[in-house]
């Protein structure tokens, strides 16, 4: 664990303490089990942007996304009759397509990360409104998929299967960034390009690579999120989605200029923004502040970690000058 | 400029402390109006911070500076311009988008009428006389992206004796300029001392030093290493001063066992020059020397062999197999390398560490199943340090921690692991100090003594002709001809240069 990821934990638990004390009810069975089912779902699309983040890049079209195959899976289903292991991967292989438009605009046409997915959020909002002729995608009454339930909303000794999918896919990620060659690649592509082609590293498969994960871990949550809901109106569901999964790779120390950050610290950004959702619930402050809540412990979070960083060189700066004076009496001087 | 106007300029006992290094320990520097000062050190000895405390970027921890024989307890950048200090950095930084005259008097522009707009004409007329005085054949309207690196340094002079300078400071002018550009601004520096302007100059072409240097100072270690007069100014004493020991033997080709042809290029066009056929063969053992004029194509050669850009025509060859066009991995695969011409942008990842950065092409040769053996990783990574005498004593810690001439020899060490057939090295020396340039040429000789093709990209003629078996010289994207050892003068290779 980095120095980073610790201080942020340190952060989540004082602020769960803070909101035990105020009401106690947080740490119900109940409220931990729905923040945890949150977490999950959260938790799932933010480590997708984390994997885009580190090579220098965004997406943008997170919230869109999970929309637009939110509604085809249930639309599959509920009006085509197609089962939904198909309908699932219907989605999945949807979500390939996506990833894989997305990096070869970016890499062959060369056109920027922002403007590829800004028009993604734009398009696939906009065919997801088209495709349900702007109504609601929801299964008809008495709909029984017992398996399907199960798997996505369903709880093994107490614990939601989204906080599963979660767990495992954080810890397929963790290896997958930190420890394997792949991984390499990707903190040197967002590094810096240009001397990762020099070492032989073929920057492109990289980074398509990279935006492919992303959509396809997005898909997967956009199974979660519809059987979450139920039903999907699309133009409301999945809205900003894509910054909360920047908010929460941010807040793990992933920079935007890409090449750095680490997956415990998505695992903790994640729990830290829904445990501030839940704070805003639990206090009592007007829902409308929620946003307000977020930003403003982001931008706290930011500054006090790019101060701890100042003062740390600082200190490491007075060490080495008081070794000096202890050393050089004497100093060699010219001639 | 009268003799009271010229500086007189003093540090005293300067210490500067970074979080990971001591930069500067009690140097002392002085320089007056109308003299040359050459400023030596290989690099990481404190010449750049030097220069910062000078231009008041940087507050020194300990010391004290003094101005016409007042002492400037904190000299800030605007008080260090009021006093006629300037600067020309290394690394120019022109605004392409701008014209000449418009960088020149960045910051400073004229303005006529209500409204304040920039007024060009008036702009241009006070910038032209500068330009003449310095000999430029370029104009104030021209736009900076059009000018040469020579002119760009010319401008970036320009720009400093618009601000009435009574000490500037060059730093490493001559580091891109061709013999020629060279020349031309020695007599620029010669006729600035004959106005009174001190000059502080910094440079490791000790041949440029000699020649136009009054008096030099050495750093080493951050420390005054001592100084030298008029009549004390050779090649030797100054190596001596930077290193502290003598060189010996500081050019020695390979032991010429030549083997196999290894590359062979026929009919290579690149998309630079297009309509220029390049056939160059590299034999096993032995180092050859691409000479040239800047922008004489070598640079697009050495991407075009390592597949950076896709070849526009023709074929390469690595013992006597083609080599797929335009991709690197494959061009790896074929067993070219390449230390590239720029280590900063194209050969290091700055905030990785040294293992990170040495491992990065080989990072499959340990890896299982894809997953990284970390512990192999940092055995591999300090055998190379210590096989190329890396001056670092982390192996995680970041490269920009390094000195120049570490950081090269950390982009030398990346293709190790992979024992290359043909290593093709983009200015290998450039920019670094004495003491590693002996080592890069150590380890080219043991590359070629131990069976490798390599290929060398200079401008530096004296490397060129100390350290290649053959000398190939290339002039407008072709081979304008090979010398072989014994025709090796600076001589035949400008006369193939130019033509």
């Amino acid at each position: 664990m980095h120095k980073k990821d610790i201080g942020l934990a340190v952060l989540v638990l004082a602020v769960g303490a803070i909101v035990t004390l105020v009401n106690p009810r947080f740490i119900s069975p109940i409220n931990l089990a729905n923040t945890a089912n949150l977490i999950g779902l959260f938790g799932l699309f933010s480590i997708a942007e984390a994997f885009v983040i580190v090579t220098a890049g965004i997406e943008l079209s997170i919230g869109s996304v999970i929309a637009l195959l939110g509604v085809i899976f249930i639309d599959l289903i509920a009006s085509h009759g197609v089962p939904w292991p198909v309908a699932f991967a219907i989605v999945l292989t949807l979500s390939v397509v996506i990833g894989l438009l997305h990096g070869w605009l970016i890499t062959r046409l060369q056109l920027q990360p922002f403007v590829v997915t800004l028009c993604g959020l734009l398009i696939y909002r906009g065919i997801a409104r088209f495709y349900t002729r702007d109504g609601t995608a929801g299964f008809s009454f008495g709909t029984d998929l017992p398996m399907l339930e199960h798997l996505f909303v369903g709880r093994t000794a107490g614990v939601p299967h989204s906080v599963i999918a979660f767990a495992v896919f954080a810890t397929l990620a963790w290896f997958l960034l930190h420890r394997t060659v792949f991984g390499r690649h990707l903190l040197a592509v967002g590094k810096n390009e240009e001397a990762a082609r020099y070492s032989g590293i073929d920057t492109k498969r990289v980074i398509v690579t990279a935006y492919v994960l992303c959509t396809f871990l997005t898909g997967i949550s956009a199974v979660f999120f519809a059987m979450y809901t139920k039903s999907v109106q699309p133009s409301s569901h999945g809205n900003f989605y894509e910054l909360y999964a920047i908010a929460a790779a941010v807040l793990g120390g992933f920079s935007l200029r890409g090449g750095e950050g680490s997956i415990i610290g998505v695992v903790l950004g994640v729990v830290l923004l829904q445990v501030l959702q839940n704070l805003v619930n639990l206090l009592g402050i007007p829902s409308s502040l929620n946003f307000a809540v977020m930003g403003a412990v982001i931008l706290v979070g930011v500054i006090a970690d790019t101060q701890f960083h100042a003062y740390r060189q600082r200190r490491r700066q007075l060490t080495v000058r008081a070794a000096l004076a202890e050393t050089s009496e004497a100093p060699p001087v010219g001639l | 400029m009268s003799a009271a106007d010229r500086i007189s300029l003093d540090l005293v006992g300067i210490t500067k402390v970074y979080p990971s290094a001591v930069a500067l320990n009690r140097v002392s520097l002085g320089i007056r109006g109308g003299e040359v000062v050459g400023l030596i050190g290989e690099n990481g000895a404190g010449k750049s911070t030097l220069m910062k405390v000078l231009g008041g970027a940087i507050a020194p921890d300990e010391g004290e500076i003094v101005i016409d024989g007042r002492s400037v307890p904190h000299l800030t950048p605007a008080a260090a311009l009021a006093h006629g200090i300037a600067f020309v950095h290394q690394e120019l930084n022109p605004f392409a988008n701008l014209d000449v005259a418009g960088n020149v008097l960045l910051g400073r522009e004229i303005r006529r009428g209500p409204f304040g707009f920039i007024d060009q004409a008036e702009m241009a007329r006070r910038v032209r006389p500068l330009l003449d005085m310095l000999g430029a054949r370029f104009q104030p309207t021209t736009p900076a992206s059009r000018l040469s690196l020579a002119d760009q340094q010319l401008m970036e002079i320009a720009k400093a004796l618009s601000t009435n300078v009574r000490l500037l400071i060059l730093d490493e002018p001559t580091s891109s300029l061709t013999l020629s550009e060279t020349q031309r601004l020695l007599a620029v520096v010669r006729r600035l001392r004959a106005d009174g302007v001190a000059i502080l100059f910094i440079t490791h072409r000790l041949a440029e030093v000699e020649e136009v240097a009054d008096r030099v100072v050495g750093l080493r270690d951050g420390c005054n290493a001592g100084e030298l007069g008029k009549g004390g100014i050779n090649r030797d004493a100054m190596v001596r001063l930077m290193i502290g020991r003598d060189v010996a033997q500081f050019y020695t080709p390979p032991e010429t066992r030549l083997g196999e042809i290894v590359l062979r290029t026929r009919g290579l066009r690149t998309r630079a020059n297009p309509n220029t056929a390049v056939d160059l063969e590299v034999r096993s053992g032995e180092i050859v020397g691409l000479a040239g004029l800047v922008g004489a194509g070598r640079t697009e050669l050495a991407r075009a062999l390592f597949g950076i850009d896709p070849v526009h025509g023709g074929q390469v060859e690595i013992n006597g197999q083609p080599v797929p066009s335009g991709s690197v991995p494959a061009a790896i695969a074929a067993g070219i390398c390449l230390v590239p011409e720029d280590r900063k942008s194209e050969g290091l990842f700055l905030d990785f560490s040294l293992a990170q950065n040495v491992m990065m092409p080989s990072l499959a040769t340990i890896a299982t199943a894809g997953f990284v053996n970390r512990g192999a990783e940092l055995d591999r990574a300090g055998h190379f340090r210590s096989r190329l005498a890396i001056r670092a004593r982390q192996l995680d810690r970041p490269v920009s921690e390094l000195s120049g001439g570490n950081q090269q020899k950390v982009v030398l060490a990346k293709w190790l692991g992979l024992n290359p057939k043909l290593i093709i090295l983009d200015e290998p020396t450039r920019g670094i100090d004495v003491g590693a340039k002996a080592e890069v040429y150590r380890l080219m000789r043991d590359l070629a003594e131990g069976g490798a093709a390599v290929l060398m990209i200079s401008s530096d003629m004296e490397e060129v002709i100390g350290v290649s078996t053959r000398v190939a010289v290339m002039r407008r994207g072709a081979i304008a001809g090979v010398l072989s050892r014994k025709d090796l003068t600076e001589e035949t290779i400008l006369r193939l240069a130019v033509g």
